[in-house]
C-alpha cells in the first residue's frame, strides 16, 4: 500500500518537474517555429475529416433521436436550439475531445516513445540541444491551438447534420433552421465551451508527450506509451469537464 | 573549463587528462553496475574500453555526458565534475563531447541534410547557410556519403547509418568522442571500415577517443590502450599485444 501511495506521488511529481519544464522552454530563445507550424498542420488539418464526419453525425444522431420525443409535446420547433445547445455546450467539446485524445495523444505518444527507444532523444541532449524546446513544446502548444479550432468546426457541422436530419421530412428551410439555433445561442454558452477545449488541448498534448518522452526502454514500451497516452488523455478529459461545468454553472448560468 | 591539472607520466611521456574517473560507483536500484572505477583518458588518444555485454560499459559512458548520474565517486571532464553542473555549464561541456551511440540515432523524420544542420542550428544557433552548407559538405566528405546527402535514414544500411552519425556528432568539432559499440551488427568488412573511419577522424579532428566495444577487431584497429571490464570493474590494462598474452583467463578469452 505504501509503495502504491510512493509511486502516485512519485509520478505526480515527475508531472510537475516536466509541466514546469514545458512552461520555462516556451520563452526561452529560439522558439521552433517551423515545427510548430508542421505540427498544427499535422495536429490540425490531418484530423479536419475524421472530427468533420464525427461532428456531423453527431448532431444528424442527436436530431433524429429527440425529435419523435419532442413531437409527442408539441415541440418540434425547439429540436434546432436544443441541438445547437447541447452540441455547443458540451457533447461537441467532449465528444471531439475525446476522438482526439485516441488520436493525437497516442501518435504523439507513440512518436516521442520511439524515439526514446531508438535513442534519439538521448542523441538530441548529448549535443547540447534542447528536446523539450524542440519536440515537447510545439506538440503541445499545436494541441492548444488546434483542438479548439476543430472543436468549433465540428460543432457547425453538428447543427448543420441536425439541419440535415431535421430536413429528411422537409420541415424546416435552411434559414430557419439556423435562426432558430442561433437565436437560442448566447456568448456564455460559446465562451466557456471554447475556453474548456483549450485545457482539453493542454491536457492531449501534455500527456502524449509525457507518456512518450519518459517511455522505457524497449520496443513494447511504445505501444505501452500510446495506450496509456490514451487512457490518460481520456480521463484527464473527463476530469477537466467536470471541473468546468461546476465553474461554468456558478460563474456563467447563475 | 580550462583547470586541467591532471599530469600523468604515460611511457615516459607527460599527458593531460581530459576524463578522469576515481572510485565511480552506479547503482540501479539493489544492483550494483559500477563498481569503484577508476581510469583517466588522455588527450589525444584511443581509448578502448573492451567487455561482453550488460558489464556496464555503456553506463560508464552515458555517465560521463551526464544522460545517467552516478552515485559515489568523482567523474571530471575537462578537470570539471560533471555531477552538480548547471544546466548552461552542462550544454557547454556536452558541445566539446560527441557522442556515437550504438544505433546511430539519426533523427528518422529529417533528411541527412538535416540530421546534419540540427546541432549547428539548434547548438551553435548559426544562421549562416553558407558555413552551415560548407561545414555539411566537409563532414559528408569526410566519411565518403556526399552523396547521400539527401536520403532519409529509412533509405540506408546499416554501415551508413554509422557513417551519418559519426558525421553528425563530428560536425560540432568535439574535443573528445565516446563511441558506444560501434560496430555492433555490422558485417566484418564494414565492421573494419567503421574502425578505420574511427583511427581516420582522431587524426583529422584530433580528438581523444574513448570507445566502447566487445569486438576485439574493433579493439586492436582502435586502441592505443585497452581497459577489459568485467562485472561492473577493469581487471586489465595494456596494448593489444601485451594483453593477447594475458595470462588471467577472462582476459585471454577475449582474444581466442
Amino acid at each position: 500500500m505504501t509503495g502504491k501511495i510512493n509511486n502516485v506521488l512519485e509520478e505526480t511529481g515527475n508531472q510537475m518537474q516536466f509541466m514546469s519544464g514545458f512552461f520555462k522552454n516556451i520563452f526561452r530563445q529560439g522558439f521552433e517555429w517551423n515545427e510548430f507550424i508542421r505540427q498544427c498542420y499535422i495536429i490540425g488539418y490531418k484530423s479536419f475529416s475524421l472530427v468533420g464526419i464525427t461532428g456531423f453525425i453527431l448532431g444528424f444522431v442527436l436530431t433524429l433521436q429527440s425529435e419523435p420525443t419532442l413531437k409527442a409535446f408539441g415541440a418540434e420547433s425547439f429540436v434546432p436550439s436544443m441541438v445547437a445547445i447541447s452540441v455547443i455546450r458540451e457533447i461537441g467539446p467532449v465528444i471531439i475531445a475525446l476522438i482526439c485524445a485516441g488520436k493525437i495523444s497516442s501518435s504523439i505518444g507513440a512518436e516521442l516513445g520511439s524515439m526514446k527507444v531508438s535513442e534519439q532523444i538521448d542523441a538530441m541532449e548529448v549535443s547540447g540541444a534542447n528536446p523539450m524546446q524542440y519536440l515537447v513544446v510545439p506538440r503541445i502548444l499545436a494541441c492548444i491551438l488546434m483542438i479548439p479550432v476543430l472543436t468549433l468546426m465540428a460543432d457547425t457541422l453538428a447543427i448543420l447534420g441536425g439541419f440535415t436530419a431535421s430536413n429528411l421530412g422537409g420541415h424546416f428551410t435552411f434559414l430557419l433552421y439556423f435562426n432558430k439555433a442561433f437565436d437560442a445561442l448566447t456568448f456564455s454558452d460559446l465562451l466557456p465551451s471554447v475556453a474548456k477545449t483549450v485545457f482539453f488541448g493542454f491536457a492531449i498534448g501534455f500527456i502524449g508527450c509525457y507518456k512518450g518522452y519518459n517511455s522505457n526502454r524497449g520496443t513494447e514500451s511504445v505501444g505501452v506509451a500510446a495506450n496509456s497516452a490514451v487512457v490518460n488523455a481520456s480521463l484527464w478529459i473527463i476530469v477537466l469537464d467536470a471541473i468546468a461545468v461546476q465553474l461554468t454553472s456558478i460563474f456563467a448560468y447563475s | 573549463m580550462e583547470n586541467i591539472n591532471t599530469v600523468r607520466a604515460i611511457n615516459g611521456n607527460h599527458k593531460e587528462a581530459v576524463v578522469q574517473i576515481k572510485g565511480m560507483k552506479k547503482f540501479f536500484g539493489k544492483k550494483k553496475v559500477l563498481t569503484n572505477i577508476t581510469m583517466d583518458l588522455f588527450k589525444g588518444e584511443n581509448l578502448v574500453v573492451l567487455g561482453k555485454s550488460g558489464q556496464g560499459k555503456s553506463v560508464t559512458i552515458k555517465c560521463i555526458v551526464a544522460l545517467l548520474s552516478h552515485d559515489e565517486g568523482s567523474l571530471k571532464v575537462f578537470g570539471q565534475e560533471v555531477k552538480g553542473l548547471k544546466d548552461d555549464e552542462l550544454k557547454l561541456l556536452r558541445t566539446k563531447v560527441g557522442f556515437l551511440f550504438q544505433s546511430a540515432a539519426l533523427y528518422d523524420s529529417m533528411t541527412v541534410r538535416e540530421n546534419l544542420e540540427f546541432p549547428l542550428t539548434r547548438v551553435l544557433r548559426s544562421t549562416d547557410m553558407d558555413m552551415i552548407n560548407q561545414r555539411i559538405e566537409e563532414v559528408l566528405e569526410g566519411v565518403g556519403l556526399l552523396g547521400a546527402i539527401d536520403a532519409m535514414p529509412s533509405d540506408l544500411s546499416g554501415g551508413m547509418r554509422k557513417r551519418i552519425g559519426l558525421a553528425r556528432t563530428l560536425i560540432l568539432k568535439p574535443e573528445i568522442m565516446l563511441y558506444d559499440e560501434p560496430t555492433t551488427g555490422l558485417d566484418p568488412i564494414t565492421s573494419r571500415e567503421i574502425s578505420e573511419l574511427i583511427l581516420e577522424m582522431q587524426k583529422k579532428y584530433k580528438t581523444s577517443s574513448l570507445i566502447i566495444t566487445h569486438d576485439i577487431a574493433c579493439a586492436e584497429i582502435t586502441g592505443d590502450r585497452i581497459l577489459v571490464m568485467n562485472d561492473g570493474a577493469f581487471i586489465a590494462e595494456g596494448s593489444y599485444k601485451e594483453l593477447e598474452s594475458s595470462p588471467n583467463d577472462l582476459v585471454s578469452s577475449f582474444f581466442k
